[in-house]
This record gives C-alpha cells, structure tokens and sequence, in this order.
C-alpha cells in the first residue's frame, strides 16, 4: 500500500507550488479568509509568529544552570517550575502547569508525548522533529532504552529510567546532571552545557572540553 | 480494542528515528501562529485542535506532517462551528 491510493478529500487542490507541499497555500488561503471575516487579527498572527521564532532552548538552560549552583533556588524550580522561571523574569508559557525532574546517579528522566506534541515551548523552543514523530511517540513508551542508546546515551541497568508523558496541562523539563569537572564554571558557562536534548532526556548535559591532549592508558605489552 | 490513531505509546514499531533537523517554513509558522490567533479570539480551544487532529482518517493522520494536521483540524473545526462554510478554502485556492 503505497498511502496515497486512497480518496482524497483535497485532490483537485494543486499537489505543490515550488518546494512547498500544498498544505503551505491552504493555509495562506484559511488566513485570508478568517482575516476577511474579522474572525482574527492579523497583529495576532504576528506576534504570535514573532513569539514563536523567539523562543529557545537557552531559557530552559538557564533554570537549568542556576539550579546546579544554588541548591534552594532547585528546589523552587522542583516544586513549581512556572514560578521559578518567573522569578528568572523568564517566560513559562501558557501551559497551567510545568514540572521540572531531576536526573540523579540513580533515575533518569526521559519525557515524551504519547498522544501529539506536547512540550515546554516556551522555555525550550519549538519540539524538534523526531518528538513529534510515530516511531518516538510509540517506541519512548515501548522500548525507552533502546531509544535512548540511538540518541548515544547508555543507562547503566541499576539506574531506574521513568518515562513522562506530557498533556497540554502538564509539560515536562529534565534537569540532567551536571556534568563532572564543572566545579569552576559560572553560570552562564554551565548553561552553554545544557543541550535541548538534555532537558527531553535523550542526552546528557555537554562534557566541557578539554584543552589538554587525551590520557590514554600506559602501554602494556 | 485498539487503540485510536493518535494514541502511540506502544505501538509495535520498530522503525528508527529520523534525528534530521528541519527549521520551521513560514506556511508551518503561520499555521502555529493561526491556532494561536484562534485560542486568543476563543474560536477554538487546545482540546478542540486535538479532536479535529485525533478525527483525521487513520491513513491521512498516517502520511500528513505535523502541521497538516494542524491545518485540517482548524477546517474541521472551523467548518463544524460556521466560521468556514463548506468548501470555503477551496474555492478560495480555486480563485
């Protein structure tokens, strides 16, 4: 079955204009006609869109960042995340409800949307493709190891693996471990270690790199 | 029962994850933008994009990117409550 064999209910519309699949031209028609119809505001859809290519996962990494120097501000940050971005003057979003979960040695933290694409959009940006794809939505719940060792990360067996699944009431933010050797790095430094990956739970936070050549193990014959 | 179209988790599938990253086009930005211009005017709630999403028939929600289905559940929607007549996009990409 090739998938499209079957009725199509938009068929007499072009297939595609350029490089764009038809769907890019309906959706310019919808908003010519809802504009037309004053049933929204073109202002809206600007700011709107202006908001959206704004947002990033750099405000999510500085949550993430101040949480691994000041241990009461984690703690905020655990117990109600919207307020603590907040309190950071940063925008959490429209979602009523944000977790935040801390990866440890022991639990790792891997978030998913089962049934769309729910996702901290305000704080990390717009979803990557992959978490809104089926092969993630199906296999994070059927098989999250497996997933996680095609994103490179191996999760030793002692260490317990939970799997969130987000709603558009409640959205998730990972807060992966600090990584080791980071004793000497202010803020913002860390920060630049706290990937979007890292804060779905399909990463780790960056290694620093080091500026010495690597130490590999004496010679033995 | 199975389960309907859109409710993954689990599903016996065995396919790899394509990790390619693709930016936003302007059409997927505006279509964001669109619900979000709908939701202010409250001609349409969060709940009600995910039924229109959730009603595609199985084979279109199957092959129809993110926000294609964005886009049929606004019609749907839109069309249900008389915002949209009938046909209305079409004609309109007709002219």
């Amino acid at each position: 079955m090739t998938g499209h064999d079957h009725e199509h209910e938009h068929a007499h519309t072009p297939i595609a204009s350029g490089d764009e699949p038809a769907a890019a031209a309906r959706v310019r028609a919808l908003e010519e006609l809802l504009v037309e119809k004053g049933a929204i505001r073109v202002e809206d859809v600007r700011q709107r869109i202006d908001w959206l290519v704004s947002r990033s996962p750099a405000d999510g990494a500085r949550l993430v960042a101040r949480a691994w120097i000041d241990p009461e501000f984690k703690e905020r940050l655990l117990a109600d995340a919207r307020s603590a971005a907040l309190e950071l003057g940063l925008d959490p979003g429209p979602s009523p409800v944000v977790v935040a979960l801390e990866n440890t040695a022991t639990v790792h933290h891997l978030v998913v949307c089962t049934l769309c694409s729910c996702y901290p959009k305000a704080l990390l940006g717009p979803p990557p493709d992959w978490y809104k794809s089926l092969p993630y939505r199906s296999r994070a719940v059927s098989d999250p190891r497996g997933v996680l060792a095609e994103f490179g990360v191996a999760l030793a067996d002692d260490v317990e693996l939970r799997v969130v699944d987000s709603t558009a009431d409640i959205r998730y933010l990972v807060i992966p471990r600090r990584p080791a050797g980071t004793e000497a790095l202010d803020e913002e430094e860390l920060s630049a270690l706290v990937t979007r990956d890292s804060m779905i739970g399909v990463a780790h936070a960056s290694r620093v790199e080091t500026m010495s050549p690597p130490a590999y193990p004496p010679f033995s014959s | 029962m199975d389960p309907a179209v859109h409710d993954r988790g689990g599903w016996p599938i065995d396919a790899p994850i394509d990790r390619s990253e693709h930016e936003l086009a302007d059409w997927e930005l505006l279509a964001d933008a669109l619900v979000g211009a709908l939701l202010r005017r409250r001609l349409m709630n969060v709940d009600e994009l995910r039924r229109g999403i959730e009603s595609m028939p199985p084979e279109d929600y199957e092959h129809a990117s993110y926000y294609e289905r964005w886009l049929h559940s606004m019609e749907t929607i839109l069309t249900e409550k008389g915002v949209l007549e009938p046909g209305e996009v079409d004609r309109r990409l007709a002219t």
